[in-house]
């Protein structure tokens, strides 16, 4: 077991320095065997670059919309930019960002790696997915030129059938983006059944592909329905058939429950992803067997099937009490499966060897972060304060913690675990903690104080507010700017990286999962015979040879 | 209405803390119990959580791993269930706190709020209508709603209600007003331009005093000179929302100087501002559309009577001078 294939790699890529063989980034050259690549790494860092383009432009109207909020009145803009810059912050980082953000760009390039396989099940479709989401995109940003939606990335009927802006183009753009999900998840979906090496049954399989399946299955049952949605909603403003709009014999609350059909699965294709990014991080990096594997594991396909049963609780002020008593009930279980994950993970660094890396202080920030992020989850289950909280800055603190504070710092954490594996380039940990340090606490100053002004009663997407938010939101723009000053500093550290950062060794980290089995960056074919996948969270053979060349396999 | 007994958390009429807003309805009881027994759940599981994550990052850095079991049956079932008891309980409060707020008492009293781009109106059982809500305290108000054109929501912060307003049906809310004073009506649901700015206040009048209001505001046609009802209308009835009386530009054609004045229509054709076509953008605002403006204005037929369009007619003359 301990002289397949893989230690011989390690032996010989193990040094990293010296080495400077073929991979997958100096395979092929010229900017069409990187467009119309079929290998999923390649298409990987294509991903990775759109939705990082993406982030950049989503974080940018988050600056507007944040600056217009420093001081009441008029700061910036008049009214309509500023719907239209919420709208398209929100538009830009939901659809475009975080849902593809983990499982197309860090998936791609990892989950085949995992599975000790060349590639995944279908290259094409993968290729297919990346052009969707370039072509979705290219209608979706056409819509600032056309005429900014100002709508909500919610595209609530009847405002959105009624508004002069493009919302035939948006939506269209985010019908297209949904068939790039659809495919990816179909496509993992076939991998992880088909590509498995020898010695991975399912109970072997590391958590990030766990928690890849569970996102797969939600985008391809969940996504169809916005699809469905979106189609209806553009028969209505195009054609004025009447589904949505009560002027037309339509019911715009049932616009809200299609809407939320697929979009709080979404919620879900956003966050898992994350918690299995988690599970590898806080198990290596705590040089420790994760606790309670098949908890987590099942954890992940449950709260990927209670996503669908939950979707009311958006609706918590309109529809009657019985729905409501329902969904409230229903939404609560989906924080049983979330909490255990959170108790298992602290277990895991129990007795372990903590190490305070870059990626570990997201991980480490992830845990704080989700934590709060959960726990006002609870307020919103609750009916009675919910009615309260509804469509105030509570909710946007809330969703923020969860999506930032989880996917983005998640994503951000797995993107340094693997950022070696990927680039064959290893950064400056301490630029790095620099910036894991301002983005933790810009983004608690920006979004802890929503809280406040919004159990206070600030309602959300508001152009203007009374006084005594003043202070509150100050504050919160503050914050919002000391994090895009931390994200400038990432930014910096990783093409520093790319241009002095010291060769990667194979195995940097020390993990046991089989993409650390291959040279860093991986060659074209990943691995020259499949590997054989032992217990993806046993550390026991690998020691540090020396920081620069990594972990490498000693005998038992 | 003491749940448990006992209970840490004092509730009352009374005035805002950290985390709400002041306490100025029954309803805010049952919501304020909620909220502090979540955040109190919260905050214990908060502590403990980052407790034990600081302290194993302190105990465990850099140390050396020891054997330790990967899986512990009782330890994981016992975090499973007690969080899920804990959650049941929270549930069931939630939805009987909840379940008195959906539930108006039969003899509460009616007023019919109209939610529209972007402001208010209240119209009483006399059929006197007003930009505000007024009510007496003590007494349990039932706010029927509905909408002109999109979905708003009706929000009153320092009472804990909040209930969408949709187009084409009716929804409703209802409170009793245990504080006297004035309170902010926010619109929660977002509704486009001056979303932010479509706000209304709940005057909450001591014992006897609603009546003599009403009395007194519901007569204002037959005490003032039309012109000055006219500008009172068209301050309390949503016009100012959209029509600048100052000549800048709106959502609407600026009333300044608009009376008897030439305007070009969106079909090419002109009109005269005359009793006639303003009569007619009242109660059909999309006959004939001034050239560039959004074809946006809710029609107001059946909710300005005559006397008023007049009365609105002769505040717009006083404009025009």
């Amino acid at each position: 077991m301990s002289t397949h294939g893989p230690v011989k790699q390690v032996a010989t890529y193990g040094g990293g320095p010296q080495v400077a063989g073929d991979n997958y980034l100096n395979h092929s050259r010229g900017i069409a065997s990187w467009i119309f690549t079929l290998d999923h790494k390649r298409i990987g860092v294509l991903y990775l670059g759109s939705i990082l383009s993406a982030f950049f432009l989503g974080g940018m109207f988050a600056l507007l919309v944040r600056t217009e909020l420093l001081f009441p009145g008029k700061t910036l803009m008049d009214p309509d930019r500023y719907n239209q810059a919420f709208t398209l912050h929100g538009a830009i980082m939901v659809f475009l960002f975080i849902i593809p953000g983990i499982p197309a760009a860090l998936g791609n390039v990892i989950l085949p790696l995992m599975l000790g396989a060349k590639d995944v099940a279908f290259p094409r479709l993968n290729l297919a997915s990346w052009w969707l989401w370039i072509i979705g995109a290219a209608i979706a940003l056409s819509s600032i030129i056309i005429g900014a939606v100002d709508t909500g990335w919610t595209f609530y009927t009847p405002y959105s059938t009624s508004t002069g802006t493009a919302v035939i183009a948006i939506t269209t753009g985010v019908f297209v983006l949904g068939f790039s999900s659809i495919f990816t998840g179909l496509n993992f979906i076939v991998t992880i059944h088909k590509l498995r090496p020898k010695g991975m049954g399912w109970f072997r399989m590391p958590l990030f592909v766990w928690a890849l399946y569970s996102t797969a299955i939600m985008q391809v049952l969940a996504t169809p329905v916005l699809g469905i949605t979106l189609m209806l909603l553009i028969a209505e403003r195009a054609m004025g058939v009447g589904i949505f709009d009560p002027a037309l014999g339509g019911d715009p609350t049932l616009y809200q429950h299609f809407f939320w059909f697929y979009s709080h699965p979404a919620v879900y294709i956003m966050i898992v992803p994350a918690m299995g990014v988690i599970s590898e991080l806080m198990s290596i990096y705590s040089r420790k067997h994760i606790f309670g594997y098949r908890f987590i594991a099942f954890s992940s396909v449950a709260i990927a099937l209670f996503s669908f049963l939950v979707w009311g609780h958006h609706m918590f002020t309109s529809m009657s009490p019985l729905a409501n008593m329902l969904f409230s009930a229903l939404t609560y279980s989906v924080s049983i499966p979330s909490a255990i994950k959170i108790f298992n993970w602290l277990a895991t660094m129990y007795k372990g060897s903590i190490r305070l890396n870059a990626a570990m202080l997201y991980a480490l920030a992830f845990i704080f972060l989700f934590t709060i992020g959960g726990l006002t989850g609870l307020f919103l289950a609750t009916l009675a304060v919910d009615i309260h909280l509804h469509d105030t800055y509570f909710i946007v603190a809330h969703f923020h913690y969860v999506m930032f504070g989880g996917t983005v710092i998640a994503f951000l954490g797995g993107l340094h675990h693997w950022w070696p594996k990927i680039t064959g380039k290893m950064y400056e940990e301490k630029w790095a903690a620099l910036a894991f340090w301002l983005i933790f606490v810009g983004f608690n100053v920006t979004f802890f104080t929503q809280f406040v002004i919004g159990s206070r009663g600030m309602p959300r997407r508001y152009y203007d507010y009374p006084e005594r938010f003043a202070t509150g939101h100050f504050i919160s723009s503050l914050g919002s700017y000391v994090m895009a000053v931390g994200f400038f500093v990432s930014l910096f550290c990783f093409v520093q990286s790319l241009y002095r950062g010291r060769t990667a060794p194979a195995n940097p980290w020390g993990g046991n999962s089989l993409e650390w089995h291959t040279q860093s960056p991986p060659p074209h074919n990943n691995f020259d015979e499949t590997p054989l996948a032992d217990d993806p969270y046993d550390f026991s053979q690998w020691k540090q040879a020396s920081p620069a060349a990594g972990y490498v396999k000693v005998g038992r | 209405m003491n749940r448990i007994g006992w209970s840490p958390f004092s509730i009352d009429a009374g005035p805002a803390s950290f985390w709400l807003p002041q306490r100025a309805s029954n309803l805010a009881e049952g919501v304020d119990w909620n909220w502090n027994f979540v955040l109190w759940i919260n905050v214990v599981f908060f502590v403990l959580v980052t407790a034990v994550l600081l302290w194993f990052v302190w105990r465990y850095r850099n140390a050396d791993a020891q054997p330790s079991p990967s899986h512990n049956m009782p330890l994981e079932l016992t975090w499973t269930i007690v969080p899920t008891l804990i959650v049941v309980y929270m549930f069931w409060q939630g939805y009987v706190s909840y379940l008195d707020m959906a539930t108006p008492p039969e003899n509460a009293y009616e007023v019919q709020a109209l939610g529209q781009k972007w402001n208010w109106t209240f119209t009483y059982p006399n059929g006197y209508v007003d930009p505000n809500l007024h009510v007496p305290v003590d007494t349990a108000v039932r706010v029927t709603m509905t909408s002109q054109d999109v979905i708003h929501s009706l929000f009153v912060p320092a009472f804990r209600v909040k209930r969408d307003v949709f187009p084409g049906r009716y929804t409703n809310l209802w409170f009793t007003a245990i504080a006297e004073g004035e309170f902010e009506i926010f619109c929660a649901e977002y509704c486009g331009t001056s979303h932010s700015k479509m706000q209304a206040t709940v005057v909450v009048h001591p014992p006897g005093e609603f009546e003599k209001w009403l009395a007194e505001a519901s007569d204002f046609l037959s005490k003032m000179p039309p012109a000055e009802a006219g500008q009172l209308l068209y301050n309390q009835r949503g016009c100012k929302q959209c029509h600048s009386i100052d000549g800048a530009t709106g959502t609407g054609p600026s009333f300044l100087a608009l009376y008897n004045s030439m305007q070009p229509l969106s079909d090419g054709s002109q009109v005269t501002a005359d009793e006639n076509y303003i009569h007619e953008s009242i109660v059909a605002p999309m006959s004939k559309l001034v050239a560039g403006y959004e074809p946006v204005m809710p029609s107001y037929k059946g909710r300005l009577k005559d006397q008023e369009i007049g009365a609105i007619i002769e505040y717009m003359k006083t404009l025009s001078r």
